[in-house]
């Protein structure tokens, strides 16, 4: 075509290509953005305007309050005296001073101020060792180290004898020993009966005397600190880090048992995870914190933090479980049938085919349920653990820092924000690294 | 099973009970049992001990006994000569109330906060993500102290409403913003049906005057029982006035309201709407058969409407506006801090969930539907009603479920700002007072043990109407 008309010479006939002409102004750039996403009918006219009035109206209030405010003072009145001093009387300003002379308290609670060291080494423990676990690119010899963190955590925050969490874990390599080189000689179920109950006999009556005779020939201890004085965000670290981990295993083995032909282990389970579910967390801490006495052996106290811990692993495994669940009938049947062809035991087929790809279906209610336990861990207030809201009421009940509020909120929220937030990012990233299909 | 020949006449070994697979889940549950049965009698036994030692029987026998304290807001009759059962029935009716409340606010923000959130304008739909990740990352707990200190710290007193330049009340001086509670207008009727009978020379004392949601927050009762000058909006006021203006024979007559006035209104309100749904279903049916549907929205609004009207002239309706009096507002409904801080702490941080919820339903919905409905010359809000509603429904319901069960359980959190829910009377003071902790919190358990399952019963009927009808 073209030779045809490059041969004619006819006057109307273009020759050559004409340029890419520029868009018109209203098709380009910011302007397009702006027509397009702001501005592209009435109702979204209304819709920009009011959103830009909300805007306005919320950070020409918070940003002088939060950018002018005071970081040095001892109390609120000095704090005032010094916002009357800089910006006349009755300007409305932040006193973040509460924050700069308390964050030890917020984030400690009352613990002794020269061993701060202690739980700041454990957590920066607790992270190197879950690093291993959250991202499968670390070397997978790591995990062992990551097994033997929590007592030595445990030991760096509670104190005593090191030989005391020695002892515990020594249970635990106990069982594993058996199961793996008893286990083949034995047969599967005895090992697994003798894995379980060999430890029991040895935590009740051997670790104590044992813990008791090496502490006497090397005494490893730290000095002891009470669960009392545990509070601020270490308290909802500590109670939401151990709630997340126990509540895991126990929730996949709850969601099992629901799946189970078992009649009795069904309706067990059934039974657990509703009532669990159908009683407000708070009752359960109340329940903790006046009845437990009730249930065990006259005499018996323990711990108010390890009653929580377990009261917050046990509802938090009753939610876990109906998100497993819903995991597990989400995967095709010919996944469960496949795996009974291929002549795998029970424990074998979900070991190895059907939870991992239910427990991928559900990562984002497992992590949801996290999410919310750790704001749940707030609740520890109401039967007297001092939590960061707990310490906040503390710190306000002080001649110095009474009537203070705002500050005190925006810090803990921000906290609680951070925390939650990162979660939910993790599991974004889980979501996308795990998925198989195409896209 | 049935391709396998008979098993030779073994006689049954006791291993079978392990290796064997028929055995083995028998064994097992045997097994479980007895764990079970031995744990629950070691419990028990436990229980039995250590209640004998502190000298405590189990007993439910406090529960008719005096409870000997007050509560500030209550639904029902009730003062502190009343039983403690009473007092748990009014800590029950106050968290269903806050429940209902938070959960049709939490429903109606977390349907507008997702569907602005899938919008097309990006300051809007950033706003909403704002909104939906700071609620949801942020402890409920602290959301109600915080708005609970908004509400007590930032607001004027109510004698600061004195002044000329200060505050002044809201939407036509009928609305106050104080830093004891809301005070807003209500309802109340010049020919109540509960004033008739308190007219009359033998007013009944045990009738539940009170039952409807009006004048019954207590604190307006406290502060007008104080002042002279009553405008007896309250149910005792109304018996009193009642009284008064039978002793004086033709006085004047003092508007009041009773639980009878808004029952008959319900009922009229639920008469009409089940009259339009029927115009609604004839509408459907003639454009069925004939392919035109007559109009109904004018009939359907005057079904509804002029019995509705009909009904609040004839009790004489007159709004009944908070008036400053003394240092205190009198009149129209008092709302305390406590229950609009839990309301509005309640749903703002379930909506911010219901909006995910509702974003994700809609998003579920593929394009092609909206394309496919469009092809076939339906409008866009006929689109939205017949065919992405129904389904982007069947994704919403269930998580919505968990939502409203999640909200009910929340609102036990009122212990934060001292509402008087189930936990607080049933689960708190009555505990505290008569040591009972066993028996208290058996019931408390049980009270949302019941309530959950009841919510969830009706919402999966709900669920059962819209969900996909396979054949």
């Amino acid at each position: 075509m073209s030779e045809v008309h490059s041969e004619s010479s006819l006057a109307y006939v273009r020759e050559t290509m004409v340029d890419q002409k520029e868009p018109p102004l209203s098709q380009t750039g910011a302007y397009r953005w702006i027509h397009e996403n702001l501005f592209s009918g009435w109702l979204n006219v209304i819709l920009t305007l009011g959103s830009l009035w909300f805007i306005w109206v919320v950070l020409s209030h918070l940003v002088p309050w939060a950018a002018l405010g005071i970081w040095d003072a001892g109390s609120l009145a000095q704090c005032r005296e010094i916002r009357n001093d800089l910006y006349g009387a009755g300007s409305d300003v932040a006193c973040w001073a509460v924050i700069a002379e308390r964050w030890p308290q917020l984030l400690f609670g009352f613990y002794p101020r020269d061993l701060y060291w202690r739980p700041v080494l454990a957590f920066v423990i607790f992270f190197i060792a879950i690093a291993p676990v959250l991202f499968s690119s670390l070397p997978r010899k790591a995990l062992f180290g990551s097994m033997a963190a929590p007592f030595v955590i445990y030991w760096l925050i509670w104190g005593g004898s090191l030989w005391g969490p020695v002892a515990v874990a020594a249970g635990f390599v106990l069982g594993w020993a058996i199961m793996n080189y008893a286990g083949p000689k034995v047969g599967v179920l005895p090992a697994i009966l003798a894995s379980i109950v060999v430890p029991l006999l040895y935590w009740f009556f051997v670790a104590g005397p044992l813990a008791g005779a090496l502490s006497s020939v090397v005494p490893l201890r730290l000095t002891n600190v009470e669960s009392n004085d545990i509070g601020g965000f270490m308290l909802a670290l500590i109670i939401g880090i151990s709630g997340i981990l126990l509540s895991l295993p126990l929730g996949v083995v709850l969601a099992l048992g629901r799946q189970s032909d078992m009649f009795i282990i069904n309706k067990c389970s059934i039974a657990f995870i509703e009532i669990i579910r159908g009683v407000p967390l708070i009752v359960w801490l109340f329940t903790a914190s006046l009845l437990l006495n009730y249930f065990l052996p006259p005499g018996t106290n323990f711990d108010l933090m390890l009653r929580v811990i377990i009261m917050v692993t046990l509802f938090a495994s009753a939610y876990i479980a109906e998100v497993v669940r819903g995991g597990l009938a989400a995967l095709p049947k010919g996944q469960y049938e496949a795996a009974d062809a291929l002549g795998l035991d029970y424990w074998k087929s979900m070991r190895l085919i059907i939870l991992p790809q239910a427990l991928k279906i559900a990562i984002p209610g497992i992590v949801n349920t996290f999410i919310g336990l750790f704001k749940d861990t707030t609740l520890v207030v109401f039967i007297g653990l001092l939590d960061p809201i707990g310490l906040s009421n503390s710190i306000r009940a002080s001649t110095e820092w009474n009537g203070i509020y705002w500050e005190l909120f925006v810090f803990i929220g921000l906290c609680f924000f951070l925390f939650c937030f990162g979660m939910g990012r993790y599991s974004l990233y889980l979501e996308k690294k795990l998925r198989r299909e195409h896209n | 099973m049935a391709t396998m020949t008979d098993p030779p006449e073994q006689s049954f070994r006791l291993s079978q009970l392990i290796y064997d697979t028929r055995y083995r889940s028998l064994t097992i549950q045997v097994v479980a049992m007895i764990l079970l049965a031995l744990a629950l009698s070691w419990l028990v036994s436990n229980t039995v001990q250590n209640l004998a030692a502190l000298g405590k029987d189990f007993d439910f026998g406090f529960l008719w006994q005096p409870s000997g304290y007050d509560i500030n807001q209550r639904l029902v009759e009730y003062d502190s000569q009343s039983t403690h059962g009473r007092a748990a029935l009014v800590g029950i009716l106050n968290t269903i109330l806050v429940a209902i409340l938070g959960c049709s606010l939490a429903t109606v923000l977390g349907v507008i906060a997702g569907v602005l959130r899938l919008s097309n304008n990006w300051l809007v739909s950033r706003l909403m993500a704002v909104y939906v990740e700071g609620f949801r990352n942020v402890p409920l707990l602290l959301w109600i102290v915080l708005i609970f200190a908004l509400m007590t710290e930032a607001t004027p007193q109510p004698r600061a409403f004195r002044a000329d330049d200060g505050p002044s009340m809201l939407m036509g001086e009928s609305v106050a913003v104080t830093n004891r509670g809301v005070y807003i207008p209500n309802l109340v009727f010049t020919r109540s049906l509960g004033g008739n009978e308190v007219a009359a020379p033998e007013p009944e004392e045990e009738e539940p005057t009170s039952s409807g949601l009006s004048g019954t927050y207590g604190g307006s009762r406290i502060s007008t029982g104080g002042s002279g000058v009553s405008t007896g909006q309250s149910s005792d006021a109304s018996d009193s006035s009642g009284d008064g203006a039978a002793a004086s024979g033709e006085g004047e007559v003092v508007p009041t309201s009773s639980g009878w006035d808004w029952l008959l209104i319900l009922g009229v309100l639920f008469a009409g709407i089940a009259g339009a749904r029927y115009v609604s279903k004839k509408a459907t049916e003639k454009q069925e058969a004939t392919g035109k549907r007559p109009t109904t929205a004018p009939i359907q609004a005057g079904l509804i409407l002029i019995p509705l009207i009909a009904v609040l002239v004839i009790l004489g309706a007159q709004l009944n506006k908070p008036v400053l009096g003394g240092f205190n507002f009198d009149g129209g409904l008092h709302l305390r801090n406590s229950l609009i801080a839990l309301w509005l702490a309640l749903s703002l941080y379930t909506g911010a969930f219901i909006a995910e919820i509702v974003r994700g339903g809609i998003l579920a919905i593929n394009k092609g539907q909206t394309e496919a409905a469009y092809a076939l010359g339906l409008r866009p809000g006929t689109t939205m009603n017949l065919v992405i509603l129904p389904q982007a429904l069947r994704v919403i319901i269930p998580p919505l479920i968990s939502q409203y069960l999640n909200l009910t359980k929340n609102s036990s959190l009122a212990i934060a700002v001292g509402y008087m829910d189930a936990r607080s009377t049933l689960g708190g003071i009555t505990i505290n007072q008569t040591g009972r902790e066993l028996e208290g919190m058996l019931l408390l358990g049980l009270f949302y043990l019941v309530l959950s399952l009841v919510i969830s019963s009706f919402m999966n009927i709900y669920n059962a109407t819209v969900k996909l009808k396979e054949r």
